[in-house]
């Protein structure tokens, strides 16, 4: 059993907003839906799967089936941080592969600059067990990030000006897109000379921080067949989640070395054969892993990989991120699994900006980490085809 | 820990051996009878085989920097640090009473506690 071949991505949408004041989490969620939904020329009543995550408010896709109107037959709330876009994207295939849907509607939304919901925080009734072992001594995203990036130098001999290359590459795209919070592009220099935030990340290391959202909609092969639009197909998927493993660490590698390795497989390609991937980048030093967790170099080579402009467009062997990634463009509600796909899907169609389109995109990757990097993540891989 | 949910104090009473250890400035960690690996943070059932057979063993108080940042923006910054302990399993921590420009990885550091939140937790400082 596999969902080769088995559901096509039909419809995608991003929110424009990236401050979104006045609108209700709800709202938009909702609002990504029908831009999905109209995208694919389809509507709300043709949806019977629902899928979201933690940001969405309510119990599990209750309020908001509830909400939007649907009529489902099958709903998945995998919670993984932001890499869980990708893991429905898997689950969504499965269940149309095993017949159970036709029609799935993913949603994501988040508003951490303007309230709302924590994010990617959901409340927990119960306090983890890990909790009284870590909280004391004020971990936070950074600092953990921070810890995987130290390591990683130690052990590599990796440097900031490669990790630097990141944020250039992301900025070299962002500048073409008009919804990107960060257009300017940047050098290697004003990279390593930003303030240092927690070694050894600077502050041009890091994401943005932005409301908004997307949507998905995922369909059955004969349902593909009647829609207008450019079709991508799921060849292959993976996830993981890793951990501290009762204190038996090594925090320079991520779980996509087993999600990617699933993923992989299951499509029947290599990273060779990838064109465009489109990858995490909470942090610079997020996408240097998982690029060699993925397989696109050798462990401990990623900063060798990134550097000189190799994931600018036109430019380098593999353009990532073209929309300029959480890097430069957006993160809504802290999360980017939901904006690597959207992305992705755009360059297979053809419909990237004409200046980081890349030429013949017909093999994508798109992979999302969702959590803390060095202690607790999930991992999401999806390989698509341009059908 | 500010959240005080029921389950947390239930929690704790299933480690008290290793908090009352903690309040005495000893470090324990679990080892497993059936497998005989060493696990931390503790739990009652062992990660490696899910034994409930386990006993408590008391940790040198002897490590090494596996990781460690400093986080500049907070005021006061402060060192945090993943410390791989002699015994083998690696904790997240602070380095403490450290001059934080002088950090670097493998650098020995010692076990002391200090309260936190009203909880008796293991920092290291430079040994």
């Amino acid at each position: 059993m596999t969902i080769k071949g088995k559901a096509y991505i039909a419809g995608i949408y991003e929110h424009p907003t990236r401050k979104a004041e006045g609108i209700p989490l709800s709202q938009l969620h909702a609002e990504v839906a029908k831009g999905a939904l109209d995208d694919a020329g389809l509507t709300v009543a043709d949806v019977d799967g629902y899928f979201c995550a933690g940001d969405a408010p309510g119990l599990g896709g209750f309020s908001m089936a509830e909400y939007m109107g649907l009529r489902v037959r099958q709903t998945d709330c995998t919670e993984t941080g932001g890499s869980s876009y990708i893991a429905h994207l898997n689950h969504a295939a499965q269940a149309i592969a095993t017949g159970k849907i036709k029609v799935a509607l993913i949603t994501l939304a988040g508003k951490p600059r303007t309230g709302g919901a924590p994010p990617g925080r959901p409340p927990m009734a119960v306090v983890p067990p890990d909790a009284p072992f870590e909280l004391p001594f004020k971990p936070t995203v950074l600092n953990l990030y921070a810890m995987c990036a130290r390591r990683h130098v130690h052990e590599f001999g990796t440097t900031p000006e490669q990790l630097a290359w990141i944020k250039v590459a992301a900025s070299q795209h962002a500048q073409h897109n008009p919804h990107a919070m960060l257009r300017d592009v940047v050098t290697v220099e004003e990279v390593v000379n930003s303030p240092i935030v927690a070694d050894p990340l600077h502050r041009l290391d890091c994401c943005v921080v932005s409301d908004g959202g997307g949507a998905l909609v995922v369909v059955a092969p004969e349902i593909a067949a009647q829609l207008q639009r450019p079709k991508v197909r799921i060849l292959g998927a993976g996830e993981a989640i890793k951990h501290t493993n009762g204190g038996e660490m090594d925090i320079t590698w991520s779980g996509a070395v087993w999600s990617g390795a699933k993923a992989f497989e299951e499509a029947g390609v290599r990273p060779t054969d990838i064109k465009y991937v489109s990858v995490y980048d909470s942090f610079t030093i997020t996408v240097l892993m998982q690029l060699e967790d993925l397989g696109f170099c050798a462990k401990g080579e990623g900063g060798r990989f990134v550097a000189d402009g190799n994931l600018i467009s036109g430019v380098g062997k593999l353009p990532f991120n073209t929309d300029g990634g959480g890097l430069c463009n957006n993160h809504p509600g802290n999360r980017g699994g939901m904006t690597k796909v959207l992305e992705a899907v755009r360059q297979l169609r053809g419909e990237a900006h004409p200046a980081v389109q890349v030429k013949n995109c017909d093999l994508a990757l798109a992979h999302g980490t969702g959590g803390y990097l060095p202690t607790r993540h999930g991992s999401a891989t999806v390989i698509l085809e341009r059908a | 820990m500010s959240a005080t949910k029921d389950d947390t104090a239930v929690a704790d009473r299933a480690l008290a051996p290793y908090w009352e250890a903690a309040r005495a400035g000893r470090l324990l960690l679990r080892r497993c009878n059936a497998c005989s690996e060493l696990h931390y943070y503790p739990r009652p059932l062992c990660p490696f085989c899910l034994s409930a057979d386990g006993e408590w063993v008391e940790a040198s108080g002897e490590g090494v920097i596996y990781s460690w940042s400093v986080e500049r923006r907070a005021n006061p910054p402060y060192a945090i640090a993943f410390v791989t302990l002699r015994e083998g399993p690696t904790l997240m921590s602070n380095i403490v009473d450290c001059d934080l420009d002088g950090l670097a990885i493998g650098q020995p550091v010692r076990l002391k506690f200090e309260e936190r939140e009203g909880q008796p937790s293991p920092v290291f400082r430079p040994a």
